[in-house]
Parts: C-alpha cells; sequence; structure tokens
C-alpha cells in the first residue's frame, strides 16, 4: 500500500508530487506542517505552509519566500491533491492531507485534542495511512485538565504578593497560549516576558491573538515585578538572566512536568502540565476516529503506541525520524 | 487526603529548609483533626503500618492494565509508586483525574491498619479510585512504608512548632509522651489543654555546642581540655525501662544502633561520641569512614554490627536518676561521669579522656602531634561551665586539627543549588597519577568567596570541553588548592581515595596544571 510515500530519517517524500514533508535537510519543495524548528528549516527552495507558519519560519530564518495553503484548499503537485487541515498544536499548524491513486495519507505533524486560544482545533479525517507523533506515547502521560494548571499558578502568584512567578514555556506556541489561558481565567495584570519571545508574540498579535499588555523583563526594577507573572524560555529558568527578578517561584508549562523526577531535575518548584501534544488518550482515541489502515508512528515513545495499535488488531510501524522532538516543547 | 497529597508533591518541589518549613506550618494550622495528627506521623516516621509488599503493588497494576505498556512505563518513570499512580485506570463512572474527596487521610490509615495483608490489595485498590494522581502517590507511599520527601523527623516538628510559634525543643520534650495522632499535642499547641506532661519517657535534651576557637590562646587554668572525635554526637536518654539515642538534630537513631541502646540499662541522661571499633587500630576508634557505614540504614544486620561495631565515648552527664546536674559546673559533672562509668559495660561504653598539659603551648604540641584517625581536634570547656542548650559564648570551644591541604585540578563542574543554582558552583577535581593521568580525587563546593564564584563560573562556561547532561567537562588547566580535615581509602572513586569535607581554599591561578599534586603523595596523608 501506499508505494507512492516514502519513510526516510530525514523526512517522507511524496514521489509523485517530488515533494518532502518537514525535511530536516534542504530540498527543493517542502511541504512543512508547523513553525517549530525540528519540523521547518530553514534552506529549503520552495515552502507550501500555512499563511501563519511562512510568518513564523520568516521570523526564524527570514526567508519568508514560499506558497501559502489556507485551511481547506486544494493544491495539486503532480498529481498529488494535497489539503491543509488544523493540528491544534500551535498558530498556523496543520495536518497534510494527500491524495492519489484513490488512497488518502494524513500526516499529523505534531498535534493536540484539548482547546487552545492560540489555534483552530484539530480535525480528524478519516484515512488510509494516518502518521502521527507519539511524543507522549506513554500511559503515565495524561494531561490533566489546563483550566486546573492554570488555577495552581494564579494561585500561587496570590499567596506570593513579594515574589514573582517565572514561566518556563517555549517560545513558539507554549508562551503565547499560556499568556491567553491566564487572560481567559480573569488575569489582567501587565505579563512580563523574555527579551527572546518578544517578536513571537508580536506576530501572534499580528495574527490577531489578544494577549493583553506584555511588558519587556529587561531593564525593568526587580521590585515592579512582584506579584507579577513572567514568561521566559526554558533555558532561562536556571541561568543568570532569571537572577533579576524578585525571588522567583520557577515553573514550567510542559507535559513532561507529569513525572516528578523530570520535574525536579529542573528545578522547577511549580511544574505545570500543560502541553501542545497529545497525551496518551489522545493519541490513542484519534487513531480509533480516523481508523486508518495503517498507522506510522514518527517521533516520540514509538514502542507503547506500536504495541497498543498491535493489541488493538492495527497495522502500525515506527518510522524513527531523525532530529525531532526539542525536549523543551513538550 | 487531597490537603495532605498537595502538601507531599510541594515537599518534594521545595528546595529550601525555609520553604518546607513554611509548608509544613500552614498543613499543621489548616488541615483537620486527626488528619494532621496522622501526617505528623508520617512526616517523623513514626507512623506504624504493616507495610504493603512493592511485589503485591506491581501485580495489583498488572492485572489491571496491559503489562508491557506497564513494563514500559515504569522503565521510564523509575520510581514504581509513581508509575501506578500515574498509570492507575479509574473505573468508568469516575472522573479521571480527580480527588472526589470521599477519603480522608485519616481514613486511609484507618483502613491501612485494620486489613490484612491478603486483603491489602484490594482495600487498596478501592481507595485508589477515588482519588488523583497526586493521592494515589501519598496512598502508595504511606501503604509501602517511608515517604521519602527528604525532610527529617526533627524537621517535621520544627514545621510543627512554627505553625503555633511554640519552641521546638519544647515539643521534643513532650514528644515522647504522645503517640499518633497527637491529640494531646495539638490540643496543647492551640490553648485548650495543659502541657502534656514528659515525666518518665525518654524525652530529647538539646545539645551543648561549641564556638570555634579564635583567640590565640586561653588559660587551661579555666579550660579542661579534651579530644573532639570524629563520630556522630549522640544523646543516649535511660529511664531505667527505655533508653533512646538521638543525634544532634533531635533524631531517634536507636533502631541504626541497637547494640547500643540494648547496653544501656541506667536511667539517665549523657552526651557522647559514637564511634565504631576499627580493628587496624588495635581496638580503637576507626575513622568516620568506618561509622558511615552503619549511619542511614534503617534496618542492622547481624553482619553490620560484627563487621563496625558500635561504641560511645562519653562527654557530659546531663542527668543522673531524678538529678539533674545541667546546672552545675563541668567539673562537678565531669566527676558524676567517673564515677557513673563503673556502671556501664566497657565494651560499649568508654570515658574521653582529658588531656594532660601543662599550658597551652604545650596543648598545641600536643595537638600538632596527634595523627590519630579519629580525632577531629581539640575540645576546650570552661570548668565552671553549666550545661546550656546551643552555643554560648566563652564556655566551649572546638580546635579543630588544621586541615590538610592538596593542589588539585579542575575536572568537572556542575551547576549548584538554591542560591548558588545558577552558578557552575560544585567542582570535582583530580591529582596525577605516576602515568600522567588525572584521575578524580574529590568534590567540592565551598570555600570561595562570591567574587570567586563568579571568576569561577566564567572560568568553567569559556573553558568547556564537553556536556554530558548537567555537568561540564572542563579544561584541565586550572589549579584548586583544596582544604580538607582527613583523607581516606575508598572503594567508590577511581583514584582509591575520598576526602573528608572538602573545600575550595585558594585557586591557584599562578601554578601550572602539570605541578599539582600527585596520588601518591596523597596516599600518604591517609589516616
Amino acid at each position: 500500500m501506499a508505494h507512492w510515500i516514502e519513510p526516510h530519517p530525514t523526512g517522507i517524500y511524496v514521489r509523485p508530487a517530488d515533494a518532502w514533508i518537514d525535511p530536516s535537510l534542504p530540498q527543493a519543495r517542502a511541504l512543512v506542517t508547523h513553525g517549530h524548528a525540528d519540523h521547518a528549516r530553514g534552506g529549503h527552495d520552495h515552502v507550501w505552509a500555512t499563511r501563519e507558519t511562512l510568518a513564523i519560519m520568516g521570523l526564524r530564518y527570514g526567508t519568508a519566500s514560499g506558497t501559502a495553503v489556507g485551511y481547506g484548499e486544494e493544491i495539486r503537485l503532480g498529481g498529488v491533491t494535497i489539503r491543509y487541515v488544523p493540528a491544534g498544536h500551535v498558530l498556523g499548524s496543520a495536518q497534510i492531507i494527500l491524495e492519489h491513486a484513490g488512497e488518502r495519507i494524513v500526516v499529523t505533524g505534531d498535534y493536540k485534542r484539548r482547546p487552545d486560544p492560540t489555534c483552530l482545533p484539530f480535525q480528524p479525517v478519516p484515512c488510509d495511512i494516518f502518521v502521527t507523533e507519539a511524543t507522549f506515547g506513554l500511559p503515565v502521560f495524561r494531561h490533566p485538565d489546563t483550566g486546573g494548571e492554570m488555577d495552581r499558578l494564579l494561585h500561587a502568584l496570590h499567596a506570593n504578593p513579594d515574589r514573582c512567578v517565572l514561566v518556563g514555556a517555549y517560545a513558539l506556541g507554549k508562551a503565547q497560549r499560556v499568556i491567553c489561558e491566564l487572560r481567559a481565567r480573569g488575569h489582567h495584570d501587565p505579563i512580563y516576558i523574555h527579551g527572546a519571545l518578544e517578536r513571537m508574540c508580536a506576530l501572534y498579535a499580528d495574527f490577531g491573538i489578544d494577549m493583553g499588555e506584555l511588558r519587556p523583563a529587561t531593564g525593568v526594577a526587580a521590585k515592579e515585578m512582584r506579584g507579577a507573572i513572567v514568561v521566559a524560555p526554558p533555558s532561562a529558568l536556571n541561568d543568570r538572566w532569571s537572577r533579576r527578578l524578585p525571588d522567583p517561584i520557577t515553573a514550567m508549562a510542559s507535559g513532561w512536568m507529569r513525572v516528578r523526577q523530570r520535574a525536579r531535575q529542573k528545578n522547577v518548584e511549580l511544574p505545570l502540565v500543560i502541553s501542545d501534544h497529545a497525551d496518551w488518550d489522545e493519541l490513542t482515541d484519534t487513531i480509533r476516529d480516523v481508523a486508518p489502515n495503517e498507522t506510522w508512528i514518527t517521533h516520540g515513545r514509538e514502542e507503547a503506541l506500536l504495541h497498543w495499535c498491535m493489541t488493538h488488531q492495527m497495522r502500525a510501524r515506527a518510522l524513527a525520524l531523525v532530529g525531532r522532538e526539542e525536549e523543551d516543547e513538550g | 487526603m487531597r490537603q495532605f497529597s498537595q502538601l507531599l508533591d510541594s515537599l518534594v518541589y521545595t528546595r529550601s529548609r525555609n520553604g518546607k518549613l513554611a509548608l509544613i506550618a500552614a498543613y499543621m494550622r489548616d488541615a483537620p483533626d486527626p488528619d494532621r495528627g496522622w501526617a505528623l506521623a508520617a512526616l517523623t516516621g513514626n507512623l506504624d503500618l504493616k507495610a504493603v509488599k512493592a511485589s503485591a503493588i506491581s501485580e495489583m497494576i498488572r492485572a489491571r492494565t496491559d503489562p508491557v505498556l506497564y513494563e514500559m512505563s515504569r522503565d521510564y518513570v523509575g520510581d514504581l509508586a509513581e508509575t501506578v499512580a500515574l498509570l492507575w485506570p479509574k473505573g468508568e463512572e469516575q472522573p479521571a483525574e480527580l480527588d472526589d474527596g470521599s477519603l480522608s487521610l485519616s481514613a486511609v490509615i484507618d483502613r491501612l491498619h485494620s486489613v490484612s495483608r491478603a486483603a491489602a490489595p484490594d482495600a487498596l485498590a478501592q481507595m485508589m479510585d477515588h482519588l488523583d494522581a497526586s493521592g494515589r502517590f501519598a496512598l502508595l507511599k504511606l501503604a509501602t512504608g517511608g515517604l521519602r520527601v527528604g525532610i527529617s523527623a526533627r524537621l517535621a516538628k520544627t514545621g510543627f512548632a512554627h505553625a503555633f510559634n511554640l519552641d521546638v525543643d519544647d515539643v521534643e520534650q513532650v514528644w515522647h509522651a504522645l503517640a499518633p495522632p497527637y491529640t494531646a499535642l495539638f490540643d496543647w499547641a492551640e490553648g485548650r489543654s495543659a502541657r502534656p506532661d514528659p515525666e518518665g519517657t525518654p524525652y530529647f535534651r538539646p545539645f551543648m555546642l561549641a564556638h570555634p576557637l579564635e583567640a590565640d590562646s586561653v588559660d587551661l587554668n579555666d579550660y579542661a581540655a579534651e579530644w573532639k572525635w570524629d563520630g556522630i554526637r549522640i544523646q543516649i536518654v535511660g529511664t531505667g525501662t527505655e533508653t533512646r539515642l538521638y543525634s544532634r538534630a533531635g533524631d531517634d537513631i536507636s533502631g541504626s544502633f541497637p547494640e547500643i541502646a540494648q547496653a544501656f540499662a541506667g536511667h539517665a541522661v549523657l552526651d557522647g561520641e559514637l564511634l565504631v571499633k576499627g580493628d587496624t587500630q588495635g581496638g580503637e576508634a576507626a575513622s568516620f569512614n568506618a561509622l558511615q557505614q552503619r549511619l542511614g540504614r534503617k534496618a542492622v544486620t547481624a553482619k553490620m554490627m560484627t563487621d563496625y561495631p558500635a561504641f560511645v565515648r562519653l562527654y557530659d552527664l546531663l542527668i543522673e536518676g531524678e538529678d539533674d546536674l545541667r546546672t552545675l559546673p563541668w567539673t562537678d559533672r565531669r566527676a558524676r561521669l567517673e564515677a557513673y562509668m563503673a556502671l556501664l559495660p566497657p565494651d560499649r561504653f568508654d570515658l574521653s579522656a582529658l588531656i594532660d598539659a601543662p599550658d597551652f603551648e604545650a596543648l598545641a604540641d600536643i595537638r600538632a602531634g596527634a595523627r590519630d584517625a579519629a580525632i577531629e581536634g581539640v575540645m576546650l570547656k570552661r570548668r565552671d561551665s553549666p550545661y546550656v542548650a546551643g552555643r554560648k559564648a566563652a564556655l566551649w570551644y572546638k580546635w579543630k586539627r588544621d586541615p590538610l591541604t592538596a593542589d588539585c585540578v579542575m575536572m568537572y563542574a556542575q551547576r549548584g543549588h538554591g542560591k548558588r543554582s545558577s552558578f557552575y558552583s560544585d567542582y570535582t577535581f583530580g591529582c596525577w597519577t605516576e602515568d600522567g593521568e588525572l584521575l578524580p580525587v574529590g568534590k567540592a563546593y565551598s570555600g570561595f568567596t562570591d567574587e570567586e564564584l563568579k571568576w569561577l563560573d566564567r572560568f568553567v562556561r569559556q573553558n568547556t570541553l564537553n556536556r554530558f547532561g548537567p555537568v561540564r567537562e572542563v579544561e584541565k588547566t586550572l589549579v584548586l588548592e583544596v582544604a580538607f580535615d582527613s583523607i581516606h581509602g575508598s572503594k567508590r572513586h577511581k583514584s582509591g581515595l575520598a576526602m573528608r569535607f572538602p573545600r575550595i581554599a585558594r585557586i591557584r591561578k599562578d601554578k601550572p596544571a602539570a605541578e599539582a599534586d600527585r596520588i601518591e603523595g596523597l596516599k600518604r596523608l591517609v589516616s
């Protein structure tokens, strides 16, 4: 089945279209699911992606050239009909739907099923081959309700008026989502952000995502940030950068925070289990929803999901793509 | 249960001592009775439940989930209780991640108390269905015995004392008159009843401590000198019917040294140093290294007791029978102690001898000549000093042996914790073998000033060769003068050496790495 697409360690090659999906090496024609660096690399000759993803790639690589594909819009490349459908992962993220020779293939990129105020929700598309991620492909990963995690964050903030809460969140997607979720819980104070987030937050604002008042955390007196939330990329949490903050409570928003030792290793005091990836139940529910003849697993804890597919009489294989899964993204 | 499970979670993630104390205090104030009493028992290690075996818990989860997925999960998570807590499949009608509030901590304890070993897994399973992941984790930790959240009994009691503005030593005094769930303790703390009467129970008395000697000399007519032994300070409290041993932190360590507790049947309170006998020194006290084999063990095997036989070298007698001697001058207490020795079995107890020196200069010579591995230095005690809690100026001094030093080369660095969390402040250093290889001999994370730390941090960042997770390997170019109290043989390190209390004495920017010390030279310092 589907001899017309080929998994390679460097990406998925769509033969009749002579195009690669999320290639990790520069290629002539690249179909890109979303803007995270392990999926969207610079240096391709031509890129097809959503308008938002192209803008993100432009910000990161300075090469905004490419063809914008709207959600639901159909394009044809060498006899393959291609559609981009929301994946619910980050702003502009898409599943790529390929149809050719009477077969339909869905490549999810990264995705999640729970609501996210910064992007459109995942749409399940029934298919013959379902190419899925498995970042949290172990049954210990069950992300709790996002609202409850936000409440814990706000509780810690209000219980410590002389300190600040420093939230580590990946610069693309997680940071903006956390800010929007806080606004939705009624937190309207200014939120301070690390310099590495500024341009991405501005880009989100350009696409109509309202994050309320954001202020740079750099060049501000420590006492001004007392009782405030500060958002920074995870790498800044234990770095000298955080010494400028007023006695910060270190929080981290990531699906990995579900496991105590992972949180402790990162010196996190307030682990927030908030993920932009599907948890175990979302992964298995989605496979049931799209009911493919075969499931291909690109990256993550693929052994466990493979085992689950087999024990549920579903055909599956692991692709072992290289260079995927920047851990900070969880 | 949720309040307790949230407390445990927070304790796991909180690094600072004050942060932990505040968490415990808030819980002790807010949680209902008798939950908070049971929590206090759990935190102080006084909860006596028939432990459910880890194998029974594995079996329980295997029966409820795919065993292959369980194995993969456990492999990834590491901890059994945490894996099962996260993996637990709740029944269809129960919300997946909700503590439904139907189980209080005391209800959990009651159930675990009353259930038979055979019925325990079913009882546990029923309770798990009502809890969230944190609650299941707390439940499994309670059921398997041992919370392991990194706090001592003393810290838990201090947190309790903070909650009600009590003095922790006062709490300690009444503690052993009470049993879980400590209703009388909370009644007293909240002013509903009188202080529980600790008489007749073997309770801890705070230790008298010493200041480091800073003066150039003291008059030996006013001060008596005795050796400072390098073991662990211990208090023996006997009521005539029961004996307990307390560490300096006030933790009950009777269980770790049962042979000492059994050998003491008196009605008295004594202060001494716990040591183990080393055969190399002809039955004298062995180095601290040997004692370490016995520390922190809950269960002691007969072999441990034979290989590392413990004894106590006595310093002071606080109470004899009904007589509280603490207000008497040291000279009088010493005379009472010497007389009391006759009542004690000599294989488990001896007397810390006084150092006979005509004047301070002679004492300095004796101290400089002491090479006994178990000697840490000299104690100077004012002859008229009462036995008072804590460190009081001018009563007792400790005059430690001058540290040994070695010039070592920095090999690896790691980021520190707490206020040093963003700096590379933990250094592994090594010395040269005869073949010109550098082998690690120790690790230090103190001794430098804040300015020196900034400099060292920059050195590490600019001279990194490799990264192994949080550890950086650095260019082998920087010589550190390391001070340490003593050095011992050790199988743990490839160099075969282990330093006691190493710290960075100086940064030797002037010295080429090739001129750092050799392993052979360090071996000659082994005591």
